[in-house]
C-alpha cells in the first residue's frame, strides 16, 4: 500500500501534551509516520507524548526499533512518554524487551493524561 | 504466552521480516537501512550502524545509522589484524566488544561515547562484508548467547543482501561493457563495410560513390516500407556491399568507356554470384546479406541473372536494391551516356514495374522522394545525392503522385518484411 492511500496519523494536543495514535499495525511505514508526527509534536513545543496503542493489535521488530527512537528523541527533549490502551500481547512484548523501563504504561489515554496532571493543560487543543 | 516462546516469536517474525526485505529488489540503501531497523528491533537495541566493506581493500563505507548522534563517526577503513579477529569472531558465533583492544582501537573512545558496545561481524562465502555496530539492550541487560546466535543469523542474511547486490552491479557492469564492446563492433563493422564499399567503387572510376548511394536509397526505401531499424541497418550494408563481386571482374571491363561486347558482358555478369561467393562465409550480423548481392540483378519477369528467379522468389531485400541500383544508375552520368532527365527516369519505373522491379518497393521509393519535395521529411537525403536543380519540384511531385497512384491501384500494398 502506498503511503498516499494511509490516512494520516491522527493526534491531539492537551496543553502542551501531544496524544498521537498508533496505528492498527505499526510497521516501517506507519511506524515512520507516527515518528514523524511525535517529532513534529515535540519541535513544537510538546513536553510529553502520550502513544495511544487502542488500534494496534501488532508491533512488528521495526515498530520496536522505531517508538525506541521516539522515547530517544523525547528523552533528549526533556519530555515524558507513556504508552496507552496497550493489549496484553504487547504489554508482554515491551515488558520483555525492556521498552517499559523507559515509559510508563498507562490502561487509557484518560490515565495517561491524569498522570500528566502536573502538565501545563490549556483547553485549546488541536488536531491532524 | 511464556516469555522465552514470546521472544522466539518475535525473532522468528524479525527473521520473515529480513528476508523479504533482503530479498526486494527495491532501493538498496532502503534495503539496508529497514535491515538494521529490524535487527535493532529484534532485540531491542538502542542505537547502532552498519558499516560495508570495500570489496577490495581496507575501506569502510558506513551504510545505516540509527539512534546515533549526528557527531557519531564511524571508523573509515578495516586492517587486516581487525578483519582476521571479525572473521574468527563470526566462525564462534561471539561478539567483539570495543572495548577490546584488537578492533578499532584508535575510535574506542568515541565509540564508547556513542553507546556502541559491541560489533557484529557480517561475513559471506568466508569474506567480511561488512560489519554492524551496536549500543546495547533497551532492558540494560547484558547480551546472551541467544542474542548472539539472532544477532549472527540476522547479520549473515544481510550480509547476503549485500552480497547478492554487489554481485548483480557487477552482473550490470559487465553487461554494460558488453554492450560498449558490441556497439564498437557494429561500427567496425559498418566503417569495414563503407571501407569495401569504397575500395569496389575506386575500381570503377566512372561510379565512385555509387555503392555508397545504393546502401542509402535502400535504406530509405525500407525505412518508408516500414521495416524496423535492425532490418533498415541490414539492407543499408547489403547496398553498399551489392557490387562486391565485381573486385573479381577485370578492370577493364568495369572501366570500359563504351557498351561492352556480349564476352565482356558475360563476365561482368559474374559478379552477383562472385559476390555471394565473398560474403557467404562471413558472419553478419543482419540476415541474407549474401543473397541480396546475388539476386540484385534478378528481375521480376524472370529474365535476370545468376538464377533467374520470379516474383516472389527474390527476396524482397534483393528488390530493393535491385531498384535503388537501377535508379542510381540512371541519375548518374555513365562514360557512354549521361544522367537521364528525371522525368525519363520516372517513365522508365513506369514500364519496367512488374517485369523489372517490385511495384511496392517503386511505391515506397516513390512516397519518400515526395516526402523529401514536400518538406515532409527535414532530411533530404535523396535530394542531396541526386544534387540541385535535377528536379522541378512543381513538375515532379505530380507526376510522382500519379505514378505512386497508378502502381497503388494495379499492385495493392503487400506485407511489408522485416518489420
Amino acid at each position: 500500500m502506498g503511503e498516499a492511500t494511509l490516512l494520516p496519523v491522527r493526534s491531539h494536543c492537551v496543553g502542551t501534551i501531544a496524544v498521537v495514535y498508533a496505528s492498527d499495525y505499526l510497521n516501517k511505514l506507519t511506524g515512520e509516520r507516527i515518528e514523524r508526527e511525535c517529532k513534529r509534536q515535540l519541535d513544537s513545543g510538546c513536553r510529553a507524548l502520550v502513544i495511544s496503542f487502542c488500534d494496534t493489535e501488532l508491533v512488528n521488530s521495526i515498530g520496536v526499533s522505531i517508538l525506541l527512537g521516539i522515547i530517544d528523541v523525547a528523552e533528549k527533549n526533556g519530555a515524558r512518554v507513556i504508552f496507552s490502551d496497550l493489549n496484553n500481547q504487547t504489554i508482554q512484548l515491551f515488558e520483555m524487551l525492556g521498552l517499559t523501563r523507559h515509559v510508563d504504561l498507562a490502561r487509557d489515554e484518560e490515565e495517561a493524561l491524569l498522570s500528566l496532571s502536573d502538565f501545563p493543560s490549556h483547553s485549546a487543543a488541536t488536531s491532524h | 504466552m511464556e516469555p522465552t516462546i514470546q521472544k522466539l516469536v518475535h525473532s522468528f517474525g524479525s527473521l520473515a521480516d529480513l528476508g523479504q526485505e533482503v530479498a526486494s529488489t527495491g532501493d538498496f540503501d532502503e534495503m539496508v537501512r529497514t535491515s538494521l531497523h529490524l535487527l535493532l528491533g529484534a532485540l531491542a537495541i538502542r542505537r547502532g550502524a552498519l558499516l560495508e566493506c570495500e570489496s577490495s581493500g581496507d575501506g569502510l563505507e558506513c551504510r545505516a545509522v540509527w539512534g546515533l548522534g549526528e557527531d557519531f563517526a564511524p571508523p573509515l577503513t578495516i586492517d587486516p589484524a581487525e578483519k582476521k579477529t571479525l572473521l574468527t569472531a563470526a566462525r564462534g558465533i561471539s561478539l567483539v566488544y570495543t572495548d577490546a583492544p584488537e578492533v578499532f582501537a584508535k575510535q574506542r573512545d568515541n565509540l564508547r561515547g556513542q553507546g556502541i558496545e559491541m560489533i557484529v561481524p557480517m561475513v559471506v562465502r568466508g569474506e567480511l562484508t561488512g560489519l554492524v555496530l551496536l549500543g546495547g539492550k533497551a532492558s540494560g541487560e547484558p547480551f546472551s548467547t541467544d542474542d548472539f546466535e539472532i544477532l549472527h543469523a540476522m547479520v549473515r542474511h544481510i550480509g547476503v543482501g549485500i552480497h547478492t547486490h554487489r554481485l548483480l552491479g557487477q552482473l550490470e557492469q559487465r553487461a554494460e561493457e558488453n554492450r560498449r564492446i558490441y556497439e564498437d563492433l557494429r561500427t567496425i563493422y559498418r566503417d569495414t563495410v563503407k571501407a569495401f564499399a569504397a575500395a569496389i567503387d575506386i575500381k570503377d572510376k566512372y561510379t565512385q560513390g555509387h555503392s555508397e548511394r545504393v546502401g542509402k536509397y535502400s535504406e530509405i526505401i525500407a525505412r518508408e516500407m516500414g521495416w524496423n531499424e535492425e532490418a533498415v541497418e541490414g539492407i543499408a550494408i547489403a547496398g553498399y556491399l551489392h557490387d562486391v563481386g565485381k573486385l573479381v571482374v577485370e578492370r577493364d571491363i568495369i572501366n570500359a568507356p563504351y557498351r561492352i561486347d556480349a564476352k565482356a558482358s558475360n563476365e561482368l555478369n559474374r559478379h552477383p554470384a562472385a559476390g555471394y561467393e565473398i560474403l557467404s562465409p562471413i558472419h553478419h550480423p543482419y540476415a541474407d546479406i549474401p543473397l541480396m548481392a546475388r539476386h540484385h540483378h534478378e528481375r521480376l519477369d524472370g529474365r535476370g541473372y545468376p538464377d533467374g528467379l520470379k516474383g516472389d522468389e527474390i527476396p524482397l531485400g534483393a528488390r530493393i536494391v535491385t531498384l535503388a541500383d537501377s535508379f542510381d544508375a540512371m541519375t548518374t552520368d555513365r562514360p557512354y551516356r549521361k544522367r537521364r532527365p528525371f522525368a525519363d527516369v520516372l517513365d522508365d519505373l513506369r514500364a519496367n514495374t512488374g517485369k523489372q522491379f517490385d511495384g511496392q518497393v517503386v511505391v515506397a521509393f516513390c512516397r519518400a522522394i515526395c516526402k523529401e519535395l514536400e518538406g515532409e521529411i527535414k532530411e533530404r537525403r535523396v535530394l542531396k545525392m541526386l544534387g540541385r536543380n535535377y528536379i522541378e519540384s512543381e513538375q515532379i511531385i505530380p507526376a510522382l503522385k500519379e505514378l505512386i497512384s497508378e502502381l497503388n491501384s494495379n499492385n495493392p500494398p503487400a506485407a511489408a518484411a522485416g518489420v
